[in-house]
């Protein structure tokens, strides 16, 4: 048998508001295109010095799924995944881990996840997702209002319980 | 056995340049865009993905216009390309239970919480070509709207409502501590459930169909019910160490199949379903379908059964799923094996004079 990585679940963490609000922008910059992340930028304008810690960088996570979709977990396969770590002038830290290979995307999301955690510009970063977020909510919407016509009610004719 | 050839480079390189010419077809039809494969041949490029075990939609249009729509080079491209990435982790298992719906059918309750949506599917068309694609017509009817409801939280597994009764036998879930990795130990029998999954996740649609296939016609039958499949988005998770808490990925698509087959019962446990259990990438039911009833046959010994066919046979069935491992050794036999036939020949040849030394009379009048 092949003893790899531990599945154990993550331990629990303290309800950090901070983590929460740094993981709604993460989803958000996950799920945003380069230009959504670029209109952010333009709307903050920050102008501050930008450290790469870590260059963007391109690579593999295993993706695990469960068995019966609520079992022991298995792995399922991998997805490319880009990551970057920038450190802002004054401190803060930065990180991005997101699907698919757009280093610069990677590189925004680093700077923004930083800029969160910034006591200047926390809420305007939120603030200025805000057109991404209603865009996405849209979208969603969308899908689920065209899945939603699809809808289907089988009747039984064998013992024409449905009338 | 293959042994080295040096010479032909300039005929390899022509071959190639006649290959990248072949490829862009007649000049006069307009070049296909990576995007408009990924766009237009959607399921093609979910299979990419799923049998390259690699998820990302733009490299496997990629790899599918480079290798001229041949799946399975794709899936080889696709293959030597992750190879060159660094591993960042495993991310938190998936939970299909928080999947955006885009298609969720059962074939074991006509009435189930939360429904059934057909969603973008092939099922009740009636096969017939249209020719309306050919000649490029009219771009289709914009899709039809209904009023989705209040967002539900999870949608319940069917066979949640069975195990709520004690019908279907529990999912384990004891996280236990190790989960096998075929990408980084090769694969050893007999195999845990985790591999074979893994396994069967990336094999090819076309061999676990069959097998699947097999298992209803009677080769190690399994009466199985499809308890549900799904289709839809679900979000990832990674905890990467220097982060700390959970950081989200992005979502990928993801089909689901939960199977429910005949019953197991012993002196202890009263008779309970059982499952088969398949997870693909992109929508790809089909191959679902496929590995769930796969997988439940895999479970034979687990589950005390003869294993007699081959669906049962784990070490069959693993070592030969994959279409890359076969397509690797089906397709070494046409590369140059002078030195190994040279000595085939000169072993018959020696075997024929040692016959002839033995038989000095051909074998037809000997005979009389």
């Amino acid at each position: 048998m092949a003893p790899s990585q531990s599945a154990s679940p993550p331990p629990e963490l303290p309800r950090d508001p901070m983590v929460a609000r740094r993981q709604a922008v993460m989803a958000l910059c996950a799920d945003g295109t380069l230009d959504d992340l670029e209109a952010v930028m333009d709307a903050l304008a920050y102008e501050g010095a930008v450290e790469d810690l870590r260059r963007p960088e391109t690579g593999l996570v295993m993706v695990r799924g469960r068995m019966g979709g609520d079992g022991n977990p298995f792995n399922f396969g991998e997805a490319t995944v880009t990551r970057a770590a920038v450190r802002l002038q004054s401190g803060e830290t930065g990180f991005a881990y997101q699907l698919g290979r757009d280093v610069k995307k990677a590189r925004l999301a680093a700077i923004l996840d930083a800029l969160v955690q910034n006591p200047r510009y926390g809420r305007e970063v939120e603030r200025a997702m805000d057109p991404l977020r209603t865009r996405l909510a849209g979208e969603r919407s969308t899908r689920e209002r065209r899945t939603a016509a699809t809808r289907v009610n089988f009747f039984t004719m064998v013992r024409g319980e449905d009338q | 056995m293959y042994v080295a050839v040096k010479g032909g480079e300039a005929a390899i390189d022509n071959a190639h340049r006649l290959l990248a010419h072949e490829r862009r077809g007649d000049p006069s039809v307009p070049e296909l865009s990576v995007t408009q494969v990924s766009e237009q041949l959607g399921l093609l490029v979910d299979r990419v993905m799923t049998e390259g075990s690699l998820y990302d939609r733009a490299l496997a249009a990629l790899a599918l216009k480079q290798a001229r729509g041949d799946l399975i080079e794709a899936v080889f491209l696709v293959r030597a390309f992750r190879t060159t990435l660094p591993r960042f982790g495993y991310s938190q298992p998936v939970d299909t239970a928080r999947m955006e719906i885009r298609r969720r059918i059962s074939a074991t309750y006509k009435d189930l919480p939360g429904g059934q949506v057909l969603g973008p599917t092939f099922d009740y068309t009636h096969r017939l070509l249209d020719f309306m694609l050919e000649a490029n017509g009219e771009p289709p009817q914009p899709p039809a709207e209904a009023d989705a409801g209040a967002a539900e939280g999870d949608m319940p597994r069917v066979t949640d409502l069975l195990d709520a009764e004690g019908l279907i036998e529990p999912s384990s879930a004891s996280d236990c501590d190790t989960v096998g990795d075929l990408t980084r130990e090769p694969l050893t029998f007999p195999a845990d459930r985790d591999l074979r999954l893994q396994a069967l996740a990336r094999g090819d649609e076309g061999f676990i169909l069959a097998l699947g296939y097999s298992t209803q016609r009677g080769y190690g039958r399994t009466h199985p019910f499809v308890s549900e499949v799904r289709v839809g988005e679900v979000a990832v998770e990674l905890v990467p160490e220097e982060i700390g808490f959970a950081v989200p990925l992005g979502r990928l698509t993801v089909t689901e199949c939960q199977m429910v087959n005949q019953f197991k019962g012993s002196a202890a446990t009263p008779p309970q379903f059982t499952r088969g259990y398949g997870l693909v990438f992109g929508q790809s039911e089909r191959k679902a379908m496929a590995m769930s009833l796969v997988d439940r046959s895999l479970r034979a010994r687990e589950l005390g059964e003869d294993a007699v066919a081959p669906a049962q046979d784990e070490e069959f069935v693993l070592s030969h799923a994959d279409n890359l491992q076969a397509t690797g050794f089906v397709e070494h036999l046409k590369l140059p094996h002078y030195v190994d036939f040279q000595a085939e020949l000169d072993l018959v040849r020696r075997m024929r004079a040692e016959h002839e030394a033995n038989h000095p009379y051909p074998l037809s009048e000997a005979a009389e």
